[in-house]
C-alpha cells in the first residue's frame, strides 16, 4: 500500500464514516428518548433515496401514498383514543396536527413532479416528504407500547423494518437507483489526489449537523427537554415535560436525519429498496461503540467503522462487511467490563 | 330442479367430451415468476412464450396448449408448479424459470416423474444424474471464452477480475481461469464484493495499483454496474470487459456513461439488426421480433423472452419427431429421446444440438461480443 492509496482510502472512509454518523446521532437520540432502537431507520434513507430518483425519472414517488395512508391510519388512533377519553374538543385539532400536517409535503411532492421543476427543489422535497415517516409510525405502534421493555420494543421495530422494506420492493422495483450529484466537481488536494466534491458535501454536512445538534441540545428548551427525558423519563414527567411530545420530537428529528443521509448517498451508492438496512446496521455499531448514549463517541465510532470498513474492502472484499462488525467484539467486552450493573434486567423481571 | 340436473349433465358430458378432444392436443408447461424480485426476467420470459405460441400455433395438424403458472420467485414454489403442471394437467413438457434454484427444484420433479424439462435459464446438474433436463441458455464457459478470445485479439497479456461474492462470481472467475492460460492472459486479482454493496472502492484501487491491461467483471443486473462506476471514477485506462449478466436494460440506468466502450459476450438475439444477412440466426431472430410485437404490442429488448421462444422452436421440432399420443409417459419418454437427438435447430440465440449426457445445446453461433455504446448495444465483431 502506498501513501496516495491510503488517502484515497481514507477519504472515502471518511466519507462513509460521515453517513454513520448522521444515522448513529439519530438512533442514539431516538434510543436514549424512547428506549427504542429503531431499525427502519436505514429504510426511511433509503425512501429519501428512491424518492429522488423517482423525480428524476419523472415519477410520481409512491412515498406520497404510504405517508398518506401512515397519516390517515395516525388520525384513527388519535382520534379513538381521545373519544375514548371523552375529549371532542380536541379532535378537529387532532385531525389537524395528524392528518393535514404530514399531507403538506405530499402536496409538494405531488407538484414536483410537474415539467420544470429545478432538480434542487427535488431534493428538498424528497427529504421533507420522508420526515412524516418516522413520527407518524411512532404514533402508530410505539406510543401505544411506550412502556413495554426494551426486547418487546426492539422486536416491533425489526418487524416495522421488515413491513417497510417490503413496502419499498413493492414501490420501488428490485432493481437500484443512482440520482444526478448534488455537487459536481472537485478539489485536486496532491497529484493523483483528488476529492469529489460530493465528498466534500458529505463530510461538511457530517460536520454542520453535528454543530446544529450540539447547538440545540445545550441552547433551546426542546433540547433540554430531550436530554431530560433521556435522563430520567419519570423526572421528566414531574417538571412538566411530556414523554410522548418529546418522543415525537425525537422521531421527527431522526427522520429528518434520515432524509438527509438518503439524498446525500444517492449519488454515490446505488440504492436499493433494501439498503437502508446494512447503513443502519453499521450506524448502529458506531451507536454501541457510543453506548447507545454518548453523541461525541458515536461520532469517533462513525468515523472508525468508516475508516476501517475502507481499509478492510482493501485487504479482503470479500470479508469486509465481517471485519466491520467483528469491531463490536472488543467494544461489547470492553464494556460490560467498565460497567458493573445491568438495570434492564431488574425491569423485565417487574414487568 | 329436473332442468339442473338436466343442464349438469348436459354441462359435464360437454365437459367429457372436451377433454377427451383435448387429449389430442400438445401441452406446454410454463412455470416462471411473474411476481416477486425474479419477476423482470419471468415477465419477458412469458410473453416470450406467448409470442411462440402465435408463431408455431401447432405441431403436425395437433395444437399446442400453454399453461402459465406464476412461482412468485421461490424455489419451493416452483417445485410445486412444476407438480402440478405434471400430474394435474397433464403437461408433456415442462419449462422454466427465472432462477437458477428454483429451475433446480424443477429438474428434480421432472426426474422424478419422468417428463422432460427444457431450461430457460442456465442449470448446474449433472446430466447423467438428470437426463430428463435440457437448456436453451448458454453455458458460462462459452460466454467467458469469447470474451478471453477478444481479450487475446486486444493484445491483452494481464487482468484483474472483479466479481460477486457469490455462486455467479465464482462460475464466470472458474470459467476466466479455465479459458486465460491457453490464451497466455494472467489473472492478477481476484476481489469479490456483495450484491448489496454501496462501494468498491477498495478492491478498485487494489486492481488498479496491480496495474493490469484490462479488467474482467463477474456481477449481474444494476449491482454489476459498482466496478464500471469506480473505475471511471479512478480513471482506469484499460479495457473493462463484462459478461452476459449485464445484458440488462437497468445496468445501462445505473452505470451511465462508465459502461461506454465495455465489452461484454451475448447471445446474437439482442443486436439482430446489426447481423450481416447471411448469420444463421439472424432471420429467426427478427421472425421473433415481429411475433412479439404482433402479440404484445411492444418491442422486445431483453434477451429472456428469445429463451422462450428458443425453448417452444426446439419444443415443437422434437414433437414433430416424437411418436404415440401425447399426455401419456411413452410419449413423454419418445419426446424426451427426441429432444436428445435435436440436430441443427436454428433459435433465435444459436443454432441447437442436443446429445445424451449434455444438457447445453448451443455452440459458437450462440454468441457473440456486443459493446456499449452511448447506452446502446453494438454488434464488435
Amino acid at each position: 500500500m502506498t501513501w496516495d492509496i491510503a488517502l484515497i482510502l481514507a477519504m472515502d472512509g471518511l466519507a462513509n464514516g460521515a453517513v454513520y454518523l448522521l444515522a448513529g446521532l439519530g438512533l442514539v437520540l431516538i434510543f436514549s428518548v424512547t428506549r427504542v432502537v429503531f431499525v427502519p431507520f436505514g429504510d426511511i434513507a433509503a425512501f429519501a433515496a428512491l424518492t429522488l430518483a423517482a423525480f428524476e425519472t419523472k415519477r410520481v414517488p409512491p412515498t406520497i401514498g404510504l405517508v398518506l395512508t401512515l397519516a390517515a391510519l395516525a388520525v384513527a388512533t388519535e382520534v379513538a383514543s381521545l373519544l375514548r377519553r371523552h375529549e371532542h374538543a380536541k379532535v378537529a385539532r387532532a385531525i389537524a396536527a395528524w392528518g393535514l400536517l404530514p399531507a403538506l409535503p405530499c402536496l409538494a411532492a405531488w407538484l414536483a413532479t410537474r415539467p420544470g421543476v429545478p432538480p434542487a427543489v427535488h431534493v428538498g422535497v424528497s427529504v421533507l416528504l420522508v420526515v412524516p415517516i418516522a413520527p407518524l409510525l411512532a404514533r402508530v405502534v410505539f406510543q401505544p407500547i411506550a412502556d413495554a421493555s426494551v426486547l418487546v420494543l426492539l422486536i416491533v421495530s425489526l418487524a416495522l423494518h421488515f413491513l417497510l422494506s417490503g413496502l419499498g420492493l413493492l414501490f420501488f422495483g428490485p432493481e437500484g437507483s443512482r440520482t444526478a450529484p448534488l455537487a459536481t466537481g472537485s478539489l485536486q488536494i496532491a497529484d493523483g489526489f483528488v476529492v469529489s466534491g460530493q465528498v466534500i458535501l458529505m463530510i461538511a454536512s457530517a460536520l454542520v449537523l453535528s454543530g446544529l445538534f450540539f447547538l440545540v441540545f445545550e441552547r433551546t428548551i426542546a433540547g433540554k427537554a430531550l436530554r431530560a427525558t433521556a435522563v430520567n423519563r419519570v423526572g421528566a414527567r414531574l417538571v412538566g415535560i411530556r414523554p410522548a411530545r418529546t418522543a415525537l420530537l425525537a422521531y421527527g428529528c431522526a427522520s429528518l436525519l434520515a432524509g438527509l443521509i438518503g439524498v446525500l448517498i444517492a449519488p454515490v451508492t446505488t440504492m436499493y429498496y433494501d439498503s437502508g438496512f446494512i447503513i443502519g446496521l453499521k450506524a448502529f455499531v458506531a451507536a454501541i461503540i457510543g453506548g447507545l448514549v454518548s453523541y461525541p463517541a458515536t461520532a469517533a465510532g462513525a468515523l472508525a467503522v468508516g475508516l476501517v470498513e475502507s481499509f478492510a474492502s482493501f485487504w479482503s472484499g470479500a470479508l469486509k462487511d465481517v471485519i466491520v462488525f467483528s469491531l463490536l467484539i472488543p467494544v461489547l467486552m470492553l464494556r460490560s467490563f467498565l460497567t458493573a450493573h445491568a438495570e434492564e434486567d431488574d425491569e423485565e423481571i417487574d414487568t | 330442479m329436473k332442468t339442473l340436473i338436466r343442464t349438469a349433465t348436459a354441462a359435464a358430458l360437454a365437459t367429457a367430451f372436451s377433454v377427451s378432444a383435448w387429449a389430442a392436443d400438445l401441452k406446454v408447461g410454463l412455470s416462471v415468476a411473474l411476481s416477486g424480485p425474479n419477476s423482470s426476467l419471468g415477465i419477458p420470459y412469458s410473453k416470450g412464450m406467448q409470442a411462440a405460441l402465435a408463431y408455431r400455433p401447432e405441431v403436425n395438424g395437433r395444437k399446442i396448449q400453454l399453461v402459465v403458472l406464476d412461482d412468485n420467485s421461490d424455489p419451493s414454489t416452483a417445485g410445486r408448479n412444476a407438480r402440478k403442471l405434471i400430474e394435474e394437467e397433464k403437461c408433456d413438457v415442462i419449462m422454466g424459470t427465472s432462477g437458477v434454484p428454483s429451475a433446480l427444484a424443477m429438474a428434480q420433479v421432472a426426474k422424478e416423474t419422468k417428463t422432460p424439462m427444457i431450461g430457460l435459464t442456465p442449470i448446474s446438474l449433472d446430466a447423467a444424474d438428470n437426463p430428463w433436463v435440457f437448456t436453451v441458455a448458454q453455458p458460462t464457459q462459452l460466454m467467458v471464452d469469447a470474451v478471453v478470445d477478444r481479450m487475446k485479439a486486444n493484445g491483452v497479456k494481464t487482468v484483474g477480475y472483479i466479481g460477486f461474492s457469490d455462486a455467479w462470481g465464482d462460475l464466470v472467475y472458474d470459467a476466466l481461469m479455465k479459458a486465460t492460460p491457453a490464451a497466455g492472459i494472467k489473472v492478477v486479482s481476484n476481489e469479490r464484493y456483495a450484491r448489496a454493496d454501496q462501494s468498491v472502492t477498495g478492491q478498485v484501487l487494489k486492481i488498479v495499483a496491480l496495474r493490469p491491461d484490462a479488467v474482467m467483471t463477474g456481477g449481474a443486473g444494476t449491482p454489476g454496474a459498482l466496478p464500471f462506476l469506480a473505475l471511471t471514477e479512478r480513471g482506469f485506462k484499460g479495457g473493462v470487459y463484462g459478461q452476459h449478466g449485464l445484458i440488462n436494460p437497468d445496468f445501462i440506468r445505473v452505470a451511465g456513461a462508465s459502461g461506454q466502450n465495455a465489452l461484454m459476450p451475448t447471445g446474437p438475439v439482442i443486436v439482430a439488426e446489426q447481423l450481416p444477412n447471411d448469420y444463421p440466426t439472424k432471420k429467426v431472430a427478427l421472425d421473433f421480433r415481429a411475433a412479439f410485437q404482433k402479440v404484445n404490442g411492444t418491442p422486445s429488448t431483453d434477451a429472456f423472452s428469445a429463451y422462450s421462444f428458443d425453448g417452444w422452436l426446439v419444443f415443437a421440432d422434437a414433437a414433430a419427431r416424437a411418436k404415440g399420443e401425447p399426455g401419456t409417459p411413452e410419449f413423454r419418454a419418445a419426446l424426451r429421446d427426441a429432444i436428445a437427438t435435436t440436430k441443427e435447430v436454428v433459435g433465435t440465440h444459436g443454432v441447437y444440438n442436443f446429445k445424451v449426457g449434455n444438457i447445453y445445446g448451443v455452440d459458437n453461433r450462440a454468441r457473440v461480443i456486443v459493446k456499449l455504446d452511448n447506452g446502446q448495444w453494438k454488434l464488435a465483431p
